[in-house]
């Protein structure tokens, strides 16, 4: 930890990040004010060669999938035989807001955030709080939390698909010794809270690794100082703790609001979506219409909204919440200038 | 920041280069096939569960044994997973060189992206050998684009020894029968019916059925064409399943059972914990494999009749599974088709179990006494009805899989369903 702080001492300040290259300040050590042409170029040239690799990776894979996304939207579409001919305009977009199912996908994805944030989030909080402290197998508590986010996601639905099997799952034998039994993911309305159960045991571990990390980066002088002046514990976590988690909190909520609009896998192995799509996510509905009903022009507007929703909440979010984590990133480039 | 126009100009020569050379590489695996080097013909099946899985494996063997210029890559992939690893190879314009294919709507789209080979011509000398109901699933405006491996048909599979526990003696023939049969077995606290809810496939078997005892073949043939499901038979087909299913006849959180895992439908039936469940053919290998399967006590018997319906007990609903051969698959693909499907190959699958014949005069390979059931059903047949998500188009055959399984949830009314299926059919 003091490592850590010591070697952040060592990056420049802010003000010199925007320091020429190190090709352009050599370029620029070796002649007048004003560099000759050929150098400036070289300099450029260098840019663009180690940019290169990374910029053709993120056009292949990132921006052209996304384009010819969005272009082949716009059409009624099976996927097969090459480029889409069959121009429908909006039809697909008024087609999936008329849809009771897709709608259900937006309020189900809402209620997953909600639940999230309002749940999720605390307890990773109160246990990273509580693994903060000096106890006794302090660091096997941590790798026990943190280990269920290792897991894949299949293995994981397939895990708790046996666990909350209705009839003889672990969860029911258990339960059922105190006839709490219940129907968990074959029942329409406990479907959702089931998934948010499993949901919450993957991912928990992670948000809790964050705040820890976030919480051992508080100099302990900080707390120290505060409890000098007569905080209590309480006082100290409100006033001094949180407000200094600050970024690591709204790193967290982003990660979790992302990852919820996304969902997918968790859901496919967990339930397909069912039943009667009562667990059905945008992902899972985009799966169904793309690679069950080959309705590839649909599902790629599905995924074209998906991708709209996460991307204005990621620039609003950027914006507006992560501003001054985020200096010198995209949405506040201009400002610095 | 900006980079100067030549350097920006660089950069586009060279993703376009870069580009270049990846999309170059593409047709280079298939190159090899041919002169000199050894031949490698990739097969995609779904042969998961013994027996099909190890006579699979054999038939690669000893084809490789016999041509050892020849590498049969056999790939067996569970038939979800096997459904959207094809979609998704199928949309970036190719195929392995020999795939399972169920026929219907999803081979039909499949030749009309020209993804498959017509084998009318280059299989003229040993196509006649297979019974004309194996083909039809795979013949496509008169011509025939796979090669059939098994047929068989939907029909109940039941445990003897519950619907003795439960009193009854005969299966039932008629669908009042069915109700009756149904609710003695619940009185009896027996679990009648297993279905595996979350798959929804399953579910639609009722649904079909049903409509094909109460309008007959040419109704599911008309909508076919006409796009209708509105039509009396569809409706009241789901008020009877509707009526079925508010008599609560499936095991408890049916509606995310899957089939085949250990929670499943086939292994309730296979462990005796559910008197019955409505199947194809395969169902006995799959009690066996995922339960303790039910031996003696296993029998079988065809959808029953509904009253005054216009379809007959002897229509069979069904399907089979062949093998379509790539438009870019090398010869010795079909060569290996012609083997596995030579008569003593072929009758020793159907011996095991794993399959129906589909060459004719096999039939007496069949050993075990429900698969000859269901093979003199089928060669007895009145009239041949494919499965509903295989014979028209994918786009329908799913929306009748999940309408059927909201109105199995009691989320969708009867009208609700004929409704949303004929406006996919519309749409298509």
């Amino acid at each position: 930890m003091r490592a850590a702080q010591d070697t952040s001492r060592l990056a420049p300040p802010p003000g010199e990040r925007r320091a020429p290259s190190p090709a352009a300040t050599a370029a620029a050590g070796a002649a007048a004010p004003r560099p000759p042409r050929g150098h400036r170029l070289r300099g450029r040239l260098t840019i663009a060669a180690f940019l290169l690799p990374a910029l053709l990776l993120f056009g292949l894979l990132v921006l052209a999938p996304i384009l010819v996304a969005i272009y082949t939207s716009v059409f009624k579409w099976n996927g097969l035989r090459g480029l889409p001919d069959d121009f429908v305009g909006t039809a697909n977009f008024e087609r999936m807001f008329a849809d009771e199912v897709f709608l259900g996908d937006l309020w189900r994805g809402a209620v997953l955030i909600v639940l999230s944030l309002v749940v999720q989030l605390p307890f990773a909080l109160g246990v990273a709080m509580l693994l903060n402290q000096r106890m006794r197998g302090r660091a096997v508590y941590r790798m026990i939390f943190f280990a269920p986010y290792i897991l894949s996601e299949v293995i994981t639905g397939v895990l708790f698909s046996m666990i909350l099997s209705p009839d003889g799952g672990l969860a029911n034998l258990v339960l059922g010794t105190v006839g709490l039994e219940s129907g968990w993911l074959s029942d329409p309305s406990t479907v959702m809270p089931s998934l948010f159960l499993v949901m919450t045991w993957k991912y928990f571990g992670f948000h809790m690794i964050l705040y820890l990390t976030g919480r051992q980066g508080i100099p302990h002088e900080v707390t120290e100082a505060a409890q000098i002046d007569g905080a209590g514990s309480w006082q100290v976590f409100r006033y001094v703790t949180l407000p200094l988690l600050g970024p690591t909190i709204r790193i967290s909520v982003f990660l979790s609001v992302i990852g919820a609009i996304q969902l997918f896998d968790l859901v496919w192995v967990l339930t397909g979506g069912g039943p009667a799509h009562s667990s059905e996510t945008m992902a899972v509905t985009m799966f169904q219409f793309g690679f069950k009903r080959y309705q590839v022009g649909y599902a790629n507007a599905i995924s074209v909204v998906m991708f709209a929703v996460s991307l204005v909440f990621a620039l609003v979010y950027q914006r507006y919440v992560m501003r001054r984590d985020t200096e010198g990133a995209i949405t506040a480039m201009r400002s610095q200038r | 920041m900006s980079l100067g126009r030549r350097s920006a100009a660089a950069l586009v020569a060279a993703t376009l280069l870069l580009g270049g050379c990846g999309g170059g590489g593409d047709g280079e695996p298939k190159a090899a096939s041919g002169s000199g080097g050894k031949v490698t013909v990739e097969w995609w099946n779904i042969g998961t569960t013994e027996p099909l899985k190890s006579f699979l494996a054999r038939m690669a063997t000893e084809y490789q044994k016999q041509h050892p210029n020849v590498v049969i890559k056999n790939l067996p992939i569970e038939n979800e997973a096997f459904k959207a690893r094809m979609t998704t190879l199928n949309q970036s314009g190719k195929t392995p060189d020999l795939f399972t294919t169920w026929g219907g709507g999803v081979l039909k789209q499949q030749v009309d992206a020209g993804l498959v080979k017509d084998l009318s011509a280059d299989a003229a000398s040993w196509m006649g050998s297979f019974t004309p109901a194996a083909l039809q699933p795979y013949q496509v405006d008169g011509k025939t684009y796979a090669i059939p491996a098994d047929i068989g048909m939907v029909g109940f599979w039941y445990n003897k020894a519950l619907f003795a526990k439960a009193g009854v003696t005969e299966p039932p023939a008629t669908w009042s029968a069915y109700v009756d049969t149904v609710k003695k077995l619940k009185a009896a606290g027996i679990t009648p019916i297993a279905l595996a809810g979350k798959e929804k496939w399953p579910g639609h078997y009722y649904w079909a059925y049903l409509a094909m005892r109460i309008g007959g073949l040419a109704a599911l043939q008309q909508a076919a064409t006409d796009h209708d499901f509105t039509k009396p038979p569809f409706v009241e087909a789901g008020r009877r399943l509707k009526e079925l299913a508010d008599l609560d006849p499936f095991q408890k959180g049916f509606l995310g059972a899957a089939y085949n895992t250990p929670d499943g439908q086939a292994a309730l039936v296979g462990n005796g914990k559910a008197a019955m469940e409505l199947m194809g053919q395969w169902a006995p290998s799959v009690e066996n494999e995922a339960g303790k399967g039910l031996g003696d006590d296993l029998g079988f018997f065809p959808f029953p009749a509904v009253e005054g319906g216009a379809g007959k007990v002897t229509d069979a609903f069904g399907g089979g599974g062949g093998y379509a051969v790539g438009t870019d698959a090398p010869a010795e693909a079909l060569d290996f088709l012609k083997f596995i499907s030579e008569a003593k190959n072929h009758r020793d699958v159907v011996a095991s179990g794993a399959v129906l014949p589909v060459l004719k005069g096999a039939e007496d390979a069949v050993k075990d006494p429900n698969l000859a059931t269901v093979a003199r059903a089928l060669s007895s047949a009145s009239g041949f009805q494919l499965y509903l998500d295989q014979a028209y188009p994918p786009a329908v055959g799913q929306e009748v899989n999940d309408s059927v399984a909201e109105l199995i949830a009691g989320k969708k009314t009867p009208e609700q369903v004929a409704q949303a299926i004929t406006e996919t059919a519309k749409s298509e």
